[in-house]
């Protein structure tokens, strides 16, 4: 009945995903002064990777502020001022209790550059469905292990995930920081190769394979995944619908089945496979109200 | 209990938001988002 075939809603995510990008780095004088944005209101907490140290953003990375914490933690000196980082572990439990991984699908630039990215037309590659629990790892080792327990003389952590791995510093920090600024141009060395040459490799990997950095290393991504299944916003599936045709694989950005399981950490919140479902079987689910792609309404689990 | 669950973790996580915010965490937040972070750049 392709004649009576309804069309398709038109997916307007990037365009989300563009004005969070602006948004979140809306001081444009930073990039023509080569510094960063130093407003009182900087303390805010964005709830995607986006780097504190790009020169024209506004608001914290919660990993980097995170990691922080964690290194200026001092258990031993009973004068030290104790930082829990309570208020950065409360801000990303209750973004991730409202939406669970939604701002990943709809706010990240990084998730948006990685997308963008694997729009280049070449041949794609599954990533293996294992590679997805190393961003456990990740979160475990280099934002809380390492800043936590590997200390200098005088009591501090590193950011170990910034300083090692974070791409997203490189590309918005990194690069145009060292490019803009001389002063910093003169700093260059073996870490900073090491991390432009991790950058491209993960833009290699991105070209390839479907965001790649948010499936297998992103430690905010393993945060907010873990409140999928317990979320406000929820993702569900009608049995009695589905057919298993796989449309919504083949849409999904992050290359899962929706159906095999509604709450996985992997998934972003898209949306993707509510609008792609011809039968009406994927639906969202916020503070009790349901809704599916195209006026279908449907008996769903959760 | 599963719709009740996020509720819970909503209360839970935003108290501990505030706690921070009462210990003086935004100030540390500030302080570290608004120095040019080198670690982040590949050169501290």
């Amino acid at each position: 009945m392709a004649g009576t075939a309804k069309k398709k809603p038109r997916d307007k995510r990037a365009w989300y995903q563009a004005a969070s990008a602006l948004a979140m780095n809306a001081w444009l004088p930073g990039w023509l002064k080569g510094r960063i944005f130093q407003g009182d209101i900087k303390g805010v907490c964005v709830p995607v990777l986006n780097c504190y140290s790009c020169p024209s953003a506004l608001g914290a990375c919660p990993i980097g502020a995170l990691q922080t914490s964690f290194g200026g933690l001092r258990f031993n000196l009973s004068i030290a001022e104790k930082k829990f980082g309570l208020y950065v572990i409360g801000f990303l439990g209750a973004v991730g209790s409202v939406v669970g991984r939604l701002p990943c699908g709809w706010l990240c630039p990084f998730g948006f550059f990685q997308e963008l990215l694997h729009k280049i037309p070449t041949p794609k590659v599954r990533m293996p469905s294992f590679l997805s629990y190393f961003r456990y790892v990740f979160l475990a080792l280099f934002v809380v292990a390492l800043p936590l327990l590997v200390v200098d003389e005088f009591g501090f952590g590193e950011t170990w995930f910034c300083k090692w791995v974070c791409p997203a510093g490189t590309l918005q920090a990194g690069l145009p920081l060292v490019a803009l600024n001389t002063n910093l141009r003169a700093l260059v060395g073996f870490m900073y190769y090491w991390k432009v040459a991790l950058l491209v490799l993960f833009m290699a990997a991105m070209v390839l394979i479907r965001r790649p950095f948010c499936r297998a290393v992103c430690p905010l991504g393993a945060i907010l995944g873990l409140f999928n299944k317990a979320s406000l916003f929820r993702m569900a599936v009608d049995d009695e619908k589905c057919t298993r045709c796989d449309q919504c694989l083949k849409d999904c950005p992050v290359g899962i089945r929706i159906y095999e399981s509604p709450g996985t950490p992997d998934c972003v919140r898209c949306l993707k496979c509510v609008s792609s479902c011809k039968f009406g079987a994927v639906s969202y689910e916020f503070l009790k109200k349901r809704e599916v792609a195209e006026d279908l309404r449907v008996t769903s689990r959760a | 209990m599963k719709r009740i669950l996020p509720w819970v973790l909503l209360a839970l996580f935003a108290g501990m938001m505030a706690a921070g915010l009462l210990l003086g965490e935004y100030r540390a937040v500030l302080e570290k988002a608004v120095t040019v972070c080198l670690d982040c750049i590949g050169i501290g």
